[in-house]
């Protein structure tokens, strides 16, 4: 059979279609290879030393006398980070969105906006390093303290930077609030300031949680902060003048100088599983509850 | 009935309208003074020899070209790696996916990719590409990590972009007896092709600004020589910023040269995002559908 | 009925304009609305009709670039003055919308959400209002056993007599309706049109509709709307018979619209 052109274009369009749905599936292998790799490297330490060593209240996995693997420290260090952050995520991050979103005029947006995409632009090891040389001296006069290195001047900055996340989402869910509600309640002489905190706010309350999720993901996901920050001290503590020591700032202060293969070097991996499991199902869930808002 | 009082809320309203600038612009302080110091305590270290000279006496003296380079190379290797595969990705969700099962999965590990800690994907870098494959420490897997890192930010604003062209002219175009590939490659791409690498330019910037990434995988600190292979190691400017913060030994002397490091990352990075938001601005402007 | 000197008037315009932007939508209106009757005001899509009824509670403001020019009386006095209490003319001059617009929240609650606004907080007041309110929309009986069970959960028809009994929950004394029963089924249509023939014993209602039959209907009075100008006003019997401008009956024996 002779290929006339006509046909000949459309087995380039299916050639195309083929090789861009090969490019689109990359995604899929991508997550797979990550959980793969990960999990390989983790299971030596199902054997040696057996998992429930994760379930300690110590992490001292260098030591002459008892290695102890104990995953709480990181765990806990990692959550009381996270709980503080969000405290103050919440207030700055919500209210912003809603300002910006009901209450801002436009030459005001378009000046604050990009501030906004500016700081979520900047880099976590500039604003780690900030931290470093500036806030935590400044907590440590304030709160008369050894050190400025501590969970609560991590979780400034880490709400500082998950905010513009939870003001991108939130605004959002305003948005997507039908303009119907705003005239019905205008209509009935409500001012502007009340139709929005009685009707448009909690109207987009699921879109607003989901946002505040995201942010906490990323709050928890966050390295380099709390890498140069919170004091790097695996302890359990509810403190937030403590140092503390969080999963992901284990992973990279301890993956340099591990040996490959060791026990030390396994459990570093499972403290990454745990790290990615927490990540994945706040994400999870944070999308359901976008999806099932966006449904409505 | 006369229980309505009148809805006097003038004050009320005022009131919660300052406390809601307040919050509002804490944030644009913070965001500011961070911004403002940087600035100012990087700019006295900024000198011709800090940009182009190499490190000395064990990074406490000298420049950082390296890390410059460094950084450069990286942000070409992921890009070219990112670029077309998340280009070829958003093509094929935006132009031909149906809604079967198996671009449901696609979508749903693009969202879990963009939820992956940056730590983690070191992780993952050094156990597939350093490890498994050997590449060892080195620009290459430093790269791939990298692209496949910023690979969904590039997915989700290249299908923004190509969303952004109205069905019409694909339409007008499949109408007229052109195939898809036609209609896109001559109807659609011409018109998405800016929006797409504005979006691309955002994940330039998260290329250059990671370090957890390139901790596992690349980096090292004092480097006083070029690479020379894409399998060598090599100094990049977040990694060198981190080293010098929190492991030098003396650290009163290299404050200057921290803060000029920091400097330079943010002015290229900031640099990046600016162009790409001022890009967005003026292809919105022109292509007002 | 016919208009005479001694009708009482509720609502009085003078030279009213609206501009949206550059685009003029009413050009120099002036009418005279009386009190406790049924005004309608009909005409083409695009006339100004509803424009015209949205000056009458300023829900013109809230359009972003508009202006308005002219004079607009309530009770004799002009309601774009500087000194007018906007919270307190939107409550004395109600709306109800095309498109029925409850809350997401419980029936009872979107009823007493205007009472609160203004003030009212003893519960029991409010539990009367509620029922008052709900009654005057004829609403009352099909609801009054699930006051709490969400407002979205109603049938269209009775959506809108929600936000109906909503509207009269802070006592207006005008009530302006637009196009109240487009959306609906003829017999929701009926129930509509009926409330409307009640409430106007306590009310003054103006009342947008492009429904001629339904104008003729339900109205006392009717002001026909083209293109931004008013081309005539009278009672409804009038102007369905005998309308002295020949672009009115045009309009009316369906030559255009």
């Amino acid at each position: 059979m002779i290929f006339n052109s006509i046909q000949r274009k459309l087995l380039q369009d299916k050639a195309v279609r083929t090789i861009l749905l090969g490019a689109a599936s990359t995604s899929i292998l991508i997550v797979v290879l990550i959980f793969l790799f990960l999990g390989k490297e983790a299971v030596p330490f199902i054997s040696k030393p057996g998992i429930s060593a994760l379930w300690d209240s110590r992490w001292i996995p260098v030591s002459f006398q008892e290695q102890r693997y104990g995953i709480l420290p990181l765990l806990s260090g990692s959550l009381l980070v996270t709980f503080l952050a969000t405290i103050f995520m919440i207030p700055f991050g919500v209210i912003s969105a809603i300002y910006l979103s009901e209450v801002a005029v436009k030459s005001e947006r378009e000046i604050l906006k990009p501030f906004i995409e500016l700081l979520a632009g900047i880099p976590s090891v500039i604003i780690g390093f900030f931290g470093l040389v500036v806030l935590g001296p400044v907590i440590k006069s304030v709160f008369g303290l050894q050190t400025g290195l501590n969970a609560l001047t991590g979780a400034l900055l880490l709400a500082l930077m998950a905010i513009p996340t939870v003001i991108s989402i939130s605004e959002d869910a305003l948005r997507n609030v039908p303009r119907s509600y705003k005239e019905a309640s205008l209509a009935l002489g409500a001012s502007k300031i009340q139709t929005i905190w009685r009707i448009v706010v909690p109207a987009g309350l699921p879109g607003i949680i989901a946002a505040i999720m995201l942010g906490m993901g990323r709050v928890i996901g966050e390295t380099m902060v709390v890498l140069m920050v919170t004091g790097n001290a695996a302890i359990m503590t509810l403190n937030p003048l403590d140092s503390v020591r969080t999963m992901t700032a284990t992973i990279a202060a301890e993956m340099g100088e591990v040996a490959f293969g060791s026990s030390h070097y396994a459990a570093l991996f499972w403290v990454g599983i745990f790290l990615l499991l927490i990540t994945l199902g706040l994400n999870i869930i944070a999308q359901r509850v976008l999806r099932k808002y966006q449904m409505v | 009935m006369n229980a309505f009082r009148q809805n006097h809320t003038t004050i009320q309203d005022t009131v919660i309208r300052w406390s809601m600038r307040f919050f509002t612009y804490a944030i644009v302080l913070g965001v500011g003074y961070i911004l403002f110091d940087i600035i100012v305590k990087g700019i006295p270290a900024i000198n011709w020899e800090f940009l182009t000279g190499f490190p000395r006496r064990g990074g406490s003296e000298g420049g950082i070209l390296p890390a410059i380079l460094g950084t450069t190379y990286l942000i070409l290797g992921s890009i070219g790696v990112a670029l077309p595969l998340g280009m070829a990705s958003a093509l094929y969700l935006s132009e031909y996916a149906s809604q079967g099962r198996l671009n449901r999965m696609i979508r749903l590990a693009i969202i879990t990719l963009a939820g992956v800690p940056s730590i983690v994907f070191g992780l993952f870098g050094l156990g597939m590409f350093v490890l498994f494959f050997d590449f060892g420490t080195s620009i290459l897997s430093g790269s791939l990590t990298l692209a496949f890192m910023i690979l969904p930010t590039i997915i989700v604003s290249s299908e923004e972009a190509l969303r952004a062209v109205p069905q019409a002219l694909r339409e007008g175009s499949l109408a007229l007896g052109a195939t898809r590939w036609q209609t896109i490659y001559k109807n659609v791409l011409p018109y998405a092709l800016p929006g797409m690498f504005t979006g691309s330019i955002l994940g330039i910037g998260r290329a250059a600004g990671e370090t957890a990434p390139i901790l596992l995988t690349v980096a090292a600190f004092y480097l006083p020589i070029l690479p020379t292979s894409i399998f060598d190691q090599v100094m990049a400017l977040p990694y060198h910023l981190y080293i010098l913060a929190t492991q030098h030994p003396d650290t009163q002397k290299v404050l200057p040269l921290q803060y000029g490091t920091a400097l330079v990352l943010l002015f290229l990075v900031t640099g990046f995002n600016l162009i790409a938001i001022f890009l967005r601005m003026r292809f919105r402007k022109k292509y007002k559908w | 009925m016919v208009m005479s000197p001694q009708t009482p008037t509720k609502i009085e315009t003078l030279g009213l304009e609206v501009f949206y932007d550059t685009q003029q939508a009413l050009f120099g209106i002036d009418t005279v609305i009386p009190s406790n009757q049924v005004t309608a005001l009909i005409g083409p899509s695009g006339c100004g009709k509803s424009t015209y009824l949205r000056s009458l509670n300023r829900m013109n403001d809230i359009i972003e670039n508009t202006q308005v020019k002219g004079i607009v009386k309530i009770d004799g006095t002009d309601i774009y003055t500087n000194g007018t209490d906007l919270a307190d003319l939107r409550r004395r001059v109600g709306m109800v919308f095309q498109k029925s617009n409850p809350f997401p929240k419980s029936i009872y609650e979107n009823v007493v959400y205007g009472p609160k606004i203004h003030g009212v907080k003893d519960r029991q007041t409010l539990d009367e209002l509620v029922e008052t309110s709900l009654i005057g929309a004829g609403l009352w009986s099909e609801v009054k056993d699930r006051l709490d069970k969400s407002a979205l959960e109603l049938s269209g028809g009775q959506q809108q007599r929600l936000c109906i009994a909503r509207a009269l929950a802070v006592e207006p004394e005008i009530l302006l309706m637009d196009e109240p029963a487009s959306a609906l089924d003829p017999k929701s249509t009926a129930r509509i049109e009926d409330l409307i023939g009640e409430l106007r014993v306590n009310y003054t209602i103006v009342i947008v509709t492009h429904n001629m039959q339904q104008a003729a209907r339900v109205s006392d009075f009717t002001a026909f709307f083209y293109e931004g100008h008013l081309i005539e006003f009278g009672d409804t019997q009038t102007i369905f018979t005998k309308p002295l401008n020949q672009q009115t009956e045009d309009y009316i024996t369906g030559r255009f619209g």
